[in-house]
């Protein structure tokens, strides 16, 4: 084994990759080769210059064969396939279809001498763009490939079979029309052994593993290159025949329904459930853009029918804005307004129970136990107040703001303070049991887990502590950590303000992934079902696959999203800067409704009894019955 | 190697987010023993053979495991490997020599240095690595074993968590007493059609493509990798084979057989033995990793 190794090591060092030919090489004193314009499999395709034209510069395609088989069998097996497809291209006349001028072969190295095309393919089309292509144009070339498959299907003698149309197949020539190239009909299947493959191709329709290739197997290909145009999901990087799990309106709303019952149509698993013919399915394109008057502009957006699911129970006015986010414990609802007020609400009836006044904003969520709320305030302190009457309990002092939601854990009150530490407070008594200092202002409220507490800060510095104050690791974002951080299974994600969302191994704090969103984040995951749900002020709630960094879904709102989601059975709730309360299908992040109120909401809602509560900077508190 | 250098931590002192400030312990109950955490150690087994049926071995396999113990308590740290070849004229084994050989190259050099070097967002994800390092190998492979293609399922253990590179249908199994779970997606086309619900789990266990895969090192420029990561609870033991081991060996044995055996190695011996018992038709490779509480 060590042997084949080194042979092929000294293989490679003598010819360079693949023996590909050098620029300046000419063939059969007529082809000059100008540059590489792809390689793939055993074959590669050059630019070159026809010198039979010496006046004028006659660009050619050269597509070249390497005959790698030893076994005698096999390599006839190749050489006939590359003659029967010159001979099939010399026999096919049609303007998307390149002409072909020579054929030729030198030893074991076949070449097929065919029209250059100017123009870009569209997998690099794709490549270079990152917005959606337009629909109309996407239609358009939809109608041209279904031309170019018709006079293929009904080529005489036999009908022809493209087998492998994808997107890198397909070329858009500087007239804007497409060209097919590289009918690559000498496929390469290696018999026999583990492993035979088929195409990776994730375009290839099921019935290929069976070896059939007919003319509704290009239909699903179409189907399966449109799919991933309109889309932007790659086939080839998804399990094969997997395209129903991506529904194209999800992705792009601009497609319409019509056009993607067609494209549906055309993936269909049976080859008896597709369109029967290339002309079908052209016409089924041509009436589906005509009905949603396409090739004009697309349909606007489906109307939004707004909060039909979902009626108000109560809504409760306040003096200022509500950033914070509401709790509810034994029917009763706690939130702090930057009114400076700690208000106390009947959950069911919206009825104003009582409010303790503070000497600063609440933009925190309380907490309650043992008949005792606690909250901290802008006026650098964290309040204990009796849950039933509104009483001061005790009162605990830091040197700077209080913007950390406190956390409960065993009787201690875990909090963050702009004064740059971690406090830890007995919730009995409010003194203090301990403080970590930290490097910036610490804003998120602090995960206590595993004997561990997990906090980020404002410098980006993310801190593992024990139960003793003492540093076990540390990890640094680049920007803040406003973000309360979540653990499942031994992972611990959170946001950050450079625009990433991480993945840490909670014992080392090694780095697990990261995903990196549009823009900054101060919202905290929630996590349900396998999928991390965070808001960006990117304007999206992102759905993000917890075992790997796979974006599931996203969804866009009109503004920023600074409030954190939750998710109760199969719904995410979310608000955003939009003025708008989302509720989401947590599997296709489809919007099940929206409620709108009249100003930012920015804290997280709650949800209890199938009552959704949640504060806006409208000054108002809502509850929703769901 | 330079990594193992570095594994040994430098007695540089530690920025502690403490330092200067009194603290007590919350309570001592809460507090623990003073002594380190208790540390998990990892235990392996590995066994591999041709089978009845075949004359060359194409499957490769590669442990390496790393324990530390003292006052820089270091969790272990692990990187297991196994690769199933394919392809004609021996190109199948040198397919996967080559990518194990790879994988194991760059996962050293880069995961295990992160490990000891400091934490922060400049630093490479660890999926990430563990993406790259099967994506080179795929690259090696398509530029000098034509023909050639391997399965792949390398898994990196850190802390508590299993990170999984993965292609092909070799698999991973992690196995606790009250459940056993495969963590891998087998790429091969008959499972495809399985999950599609076009093929029961009978027709496909007995179909004549069942060796087809849909994805392999080896098959293209543009290789798509799984990688995933998920918790490694103490107590459970992660089982890396070949389609040799269990196309051949019923799941229920297979898991009997780990469950029962006393070591790892054992347990990777019987799995082999039984694969050969049932006619060995392939090569077989387990590598079995246990974790023991100190």
């Amino acid at each position: 084994m060590r042997r084949n190794t080194r042979a092929l090591q000294n293989q490679q060092g003598d010819t360079g990759q693949l023996g590909q030919l050098q620029p300046g090489v000419t063939l059969q004193d007529r082809y000059l080769v100008l540059g590489i314009l792809g390689a793939g499999g055993m074959s590669s395709v050059y630019k070159g210059r026809d010198l039979h034209f010496p006046n004028v510069t006659k660009l050619v395609a050269v597509k070249e064969m390497i005959n790698l088989a030893a076994d005698p069998t096999m390599y006839e097996m190749i050489v006939r396939n590359f003659e029967r497809e010159a001979d099939l291209l010399a026999t096919l006349s049609h303007p998307a279809i390149p002409r072909i001028y020579d054929y030729f072969s030198q030893e074991s190295v076949s070449y097929l001498v065919m029209e250059f095309i100017e123009g870009r393919d569209l997998e690099a089309t794709l490549r270079e763009t990152d917005t959606f292509l337009p629909t109309d144009k996407v239609v358009s070339w939809a109608v041209e490939l279904c031309d170019v498959m018709i006079y293929l299907h009904n080529h005489q003698p036999q009908p022809v079979v493209f087998r492998d149309m994808k997107p890198s197949n397909v070329m858009i020539d500087q007239h804007g029309h497409i060209r097919l190239i590289d009918f690559g009909i000498a496929r390469v299947f290696q018999p026999g052994l583990k492993g035979t493959m088929i195409g990776t191709e994730g375009y290839s329709p099921p019935e290929q593993y069976r070896g059939e290739a007919s003319p509704p197997g290009d239909i699903y290909a179409l189907g399966a290159t449109l799919h991933h145009l309109l889309t932007r999901r790659d086939p080839r990087a998804e399990p094969p025949f997997s395209f129903n799990d991506r529904p194209i309106r999800e992705i792009n709303p601009e497609v319409s329904a019509e056009l993607e019952q067609v494209i549906y149509t055309a993936l269909s698993y049976d080859p008896k459930d597709r369109f029967p013919t290339a002309d079908a399915m052209r016409k089924a394109l041509v009436t589906a853009a005509r009905q949603t008057g396409l090739l004009v502009t697309p349909q606007g957006a489906p109307t939004v029918r707004i909060h039909s699911d979902v009626q108000e129970l109560w809504s409760f006015e306040c003096e200022d804005e509500l950033r914070g986010s509401p709790v509810v414990d034994s029917g009763l609802l706690y939130i702090g307004c930057y009114d400076n007020n700690l208000y106390a609400i009947d959950a069911k009836s919206g009825e104003f129970r009582w409010k303790y006044a503070t000497e600063g904003g609440i933009p925190t969520r309380p907490v309650v136990d043992s008949n005792t709320v606690f909250v901290g305030s802008e006026d650098q302190r964290l309040y204990a107040v009796a849950a039933d009457s509104g009483k001061l309990v005790w009162t605990y002092y830091t040197e700077a703001p209080v913007r950390s939601s406190p956390a409960l854990f065993e009787g201690f009150i875990f909090f963050g303070s702009d004064d740059n530490h971690l406090h830890v407070v007995n919730a009995s008594n409010g003194r203090r049991a301990w403080r970590a200092e930290a490097a910036a202002p610490v804003r998120a409220s602090p995960l206590v887990a595993d004997e561990r507490v997990y906090f980020g800060c404002e410098s980006g510095d993310f801190y593992c502590v024990d139960f003793r104050g003492e540093l076990k690791w540390r990890f640094k974002a680049k920007r803040a950590i406003a973000s309360t951080a979540i653990m499942v299974e031994g992972v611990i994600y959170f946001g950050s303000m450079d625009w990433t969302l991480y993945a840490l191994e909670s014992e080392g704090g090694w780095q697990v992934w990261r995903y990196r969103m549009g823009k900054p984040t101060i919202s905290s995951p929630a996590y349900a079902e396998g999928k991390l749900i965070i808001g960006c002020a990117d304007g999206n709630i992102y759905a993000i696959d917890a075992r790997s960094n796979r974006e599931a879904w996203r969804f866009a709102t009109e503004h920023q999203v600074n409030g954190s989601p939750i998710v109760h059975e199969d719904s995410v709730y979310c608000g955003s800067v939009d003025g708008s309360m989302y509720c989401l299908d947590l599997r296709s992040g489809r919007k099940r409704w929206s409620y709108p109120t009249k100003g930012p909401i920015v804290g997280t809602p709650v949800i209890v009894n199938s009552i959704l509560y949640f504060g806006s900077n409208d000054h108002r508190l809502y509850a929703l019955l769901t | 190697m330079d990594f193992f250098k570095k594994l040994i931590p430098k007695p540089k002192p530690k920025p502690s987010p403490a330092e200067g400030v009194k603290t007590a312990p919350l309570d001592p109950s809460l507090a623990g023993p003073p002594a380190a955490s208790p540390a998990l150690h990892l235990v392996v087994g590995i066994a591999q053979s041709v089978g009845i049926e075949r004359t060359h071995n194409e499957d490769s396999v590669m442990a390496i495991h790393g324990t530390m113990g003292g006052l820089e308590l270091l969790q272990d740290f692990g990187i297991f490997l196994v690769a199933d070849g394919m392809g004609g004229h021996r190109s199948g084994e040198v397919a996967s020599a080559v990518s194990a050989r790879t994988v194991t190259t760059r996962l050293t050099d880069s995961a295990l240095s992160a490990l000891t070097e400091g934490n922060d967002a400049y630093a490479e994800p660890l999926q990430d690595l563990v993406r790259k390092a099967l994506e080179e190998a795929n690259q090696l492979v398509v530029e000098r074993v034509p023909g050639g293609g391997t399965t792949l399922t390398v898994a990196v253990l850190l802390g508590q968590q299993i990170t999984l590179g993965h292609v092909g249908d070799s698999r991973a199994y992690l196995i606790e007493p009250s459940s056993t779970r495969v963590l891998t997606r087998d790429h091969s086309l008959v499972k495809r059609l399985e999950e599609l619900g076009q093929l029961t789990a009978e027709e496909a266990d007995t179909h004549p493509q069942r060796n087809v895969l849909y994805r392999a090192i080896g098959q293209g420029a543009n290789l798509e990798v799984d990688v995933t990561s998920h918790q490694f609870p103490p107590g459970g033991q992660l089982l890396l084979c070949s389609d040799g081991l269990w196309g051949v060996v019923p799941d229920p044995d297979i898991e009997r057989i780990v469950l029962q055996a006393t070591t790892p190695q054992l347990a990777c011996d019987q799995l082999v033995a039984a694969a050969n018992a049932a006619g060995g038709p392939d090569n077989i490779t387990a590598v079995l990793v246990r974790q023991n509480l100190s």
